[in-house]
């Protein structure tokens, strides 16, 4: 090889490289959204498709048949409205609690503050399935077994939330609330109309991500809801998988109805989310 | 002086006042109940307990102790380390990688593609086991179809004892990967942009600005980013109750599942209690040493 075409190779190299690049990132994401597609595309199919040999990837003669009998038959709606009910109330009341509470770590003096919240934070440590035993005896005799607030009432107070709000409670100018202080607002008036409006952002976050996760939970849910008209939409589908082992494009329906509504939130609204996970965790 | 007083107070009373819906429901819901199970796992309540409070008694280690001698314990101990030392370094290596991919200068629609790797983690998860299962399955599968077609023979995924875990793991990995990605992408981000100048200058290439640069700035983001994956996998139990229900052989049968089974399926609570103490001081010691170790390094 002569010193002339020496730089040939370079030249090749970046130009495969993006090739290269793009090759991976597209085989990625296909891998990343087979399981996705194949679960939509499975559950179109007439019964017995998803179970031959080679296996289909598209119905050829889409139906609606197995929608229709998990809403039905399966009564799947009245599980949607279970697991609507049970994520929105979390959501909603944990955002206060968390928010009130992360303010207040950040932003307010009191005796004992740092320790409290110091040994808060180790709780991030204690697996939750080791409180799981004793909260059932206990709700067994406070009488919140098969209920909704059985399933709501552990996950009001999130650890988590507090220290997110804290984390990004901690930049705002203590100025700003000194001036409020000083126009005579009360504490509760400052949380409410100063602090509030500016931590929105994440808020936003955290209201998703406390969405998602109480809507997927399933360990905690199994325990306590052992009724069927009670049950949430991962705790039904998976009792019903069991008994529908063969029919697999009903299972894919009742997959759908169950990814779908989360799918739905995170892409409408990744844009808060996404932003709000990457930034929490470089300060954390 | 004294009026200031009262405003400080005033401000301590409040910041109570906030706090305290969280640590009442704390302190009930969880680190009550925490001790409790401490307690919980020297008796041993069981069905007749249930019934009848006084029919427990206390059994000082008895439980720590069967548990010892119990086959099917140290089957979900080793069922558990497997996934979590195996399946915990591989989501995060491939975290990395996607992370790298995405956040490459050349790559275009980075949005996209971050948004497409990171789908799966939002999913639900008894949904995409569910989903996974049928993947896996041995005749119809699209996993042994794809496979078939490179000249490999069909494998029993979900039947085999030697396949379940890794097919479980597969999933984790599929299922989790886009999160650590996200931390990752933060992290290499937020490395400055002179250090790669610097490297190139000392006529660094790409591997080595990547060993020289790239990870040691990513040190921080490894230990948060391991920290949370191994919590997370050392907990593994909805993948094995949808999908293997422990089997076969029981060689999907992680802690959580075996506590499960042994506290609401079969009733032992001070024996589940035991188990549910033995995985709080497994992941506790592992973050511990994961800490350690960072800080020797660093």
């Amino acid at each position: 090889m002569t010193a002339a075409t020496a730089p040939q190779p370079m030249r090749r190299r970046v130009r495969i490289g993006p090739l290269a690049l793009h090759a991976a990132l597209i085989v990625g994401a296909l891998l990343a959204l087979f399981p996705l597609l194949w679960m939509i595309s499975a559950s179109f199919m007439p019964t017995g498709m998803a179970n031959q040999y080679p296996p289909h990837f598209v119905p050829r003669h889409p139906t609606f048949a197995h929608y229709r009998e998990i809403f039905t038959r399966l009564s799947m709606g009245r599980f949607v409205l279970n697991s609507a009910i049970i994520a929105l109330a979390i959501t909603g009341l944990s955002l206060f609690i968390n928010s009130a509470a992360g303010y207040a770590f950040a932003k307010l003096r009191f005796r004992g503050r740092d320790t409290l919240f110091r040994g808060l934070m180790l709780g991030l440590v204690v697996p939750v399935q080791v409180a799981m035993l004793p909260l059932f005896l206990l709700f067994k005799e406070m009488h919140l077994i098969n209920t909704y607030w059985g399933v709501i009432i552990p996950s009001l107070a999130s650890i988590f939330g507090i220290f997110l709000i804290r984390q990004y409670t901690l930049d705002i100018p203590d100025d700003l609330l000194d001036a409020a202080r000083i126009d005579g607002a009360s504490e509760f008036r400052i949380y409410r109309s100063v602090v509030l409006p500016v931590i929105v952002p994440i808020l936003a976050t955290l209201a998703i991500w406390t969405f998602l996760t109480t809507w997927n939970d399933f360990m905690w849910p199994l325990i306590v809801l052992s009724d069927q008209a009670k049950m949430t939409l991962p705790v039904a589908l998976a009792s019903l998988a069991g008994e529908h082992v063969q029919d697999t494009e009903l299972m894919m329906a009742g997959s759908v109805v169950t990814v779908l509504p989360v799918l739905l939130v995170f892409l409408f609204l990744q844009r808060y989310y996404v932003q709000g996970i990457m930034s929490g965790s470089i300060k954390g | 002086m004294r009026r200031e007083l009262t405003v400080e107070q005033q401000r301590a009373r409040a910041a109570w006042v906030f706090i305290a819906p969280s640590l009442v429901l704390v302190g009930l819901f969880f680190i009550l109940p925490v001790v409790a199970s401490f307690l919980l796992s020297v008796t041993d309540f069981d069905l007749y307990s249930l019934a009848h409070l006084s029919n427990v008694r206390v059994v000082g280690a008895h439980n720590y102790v069967a548990l010892a001698n119990n086959p099917e314990f140290w089957s979900a101990m080793v069922n558990t380390f497997y996934f979590a030392l195996v399946g915990g370094p591989l989501t995060v290596g491939v975290s990395l990688g996607a992370a790298l991919l995405v956040n490459a200068k050349a790559a275009r629609c980075k949005g996209l593609f971050r948004t497409a790797y990171f789908v799966p983690f939002v999913t639900t998860l008894v949904a995409v086991a569910i989903v996974w299962k049928y993947l896996y399955h041995p005749t119809y599968g699209p996993l042994n179809y794809a496979l078939g077609a490179l000249g490999i023979r069909p494998i029993d995924w979900l039947g085999d004892p030697r396949w379940a875990m890794p097919a479980i793991i597969g999933l984790a990995v599929w299922k989790n990967f886009g999160y650590n990605m996200l931390i990752f992408i933060a992290g290499l981000q937020s490395v400055p942009e002179e250090l790669y100048e610097a490297a190139r200058i000392d006529g660094a290439g790409a591997v080595r600005q990547f060993r020289s640069v790239t990870l040691p700035s990513l040190a921080p983001t490894f230990l948060f980013v391991g920290v949370v994956t191994m919590i997370g996998y050392f907990q593994l139990f909805a993948e094995p109750y949808v999908m293997t229900q422990g089997g076969p052989l029981k060689s999907t049968t992680s802690l959580v599942l075996f506590m499960y089974t042994e506290g609401f399926r079969w009733w032992r609570l001070g024996n589940a209690a035991a188990i549910a103490f033995v995985l709080f001081i497994i992941i506790l010691a592992w973050t511990i040493l994961q800490l350690r170790l960072e800080r020797r390094r660093a």
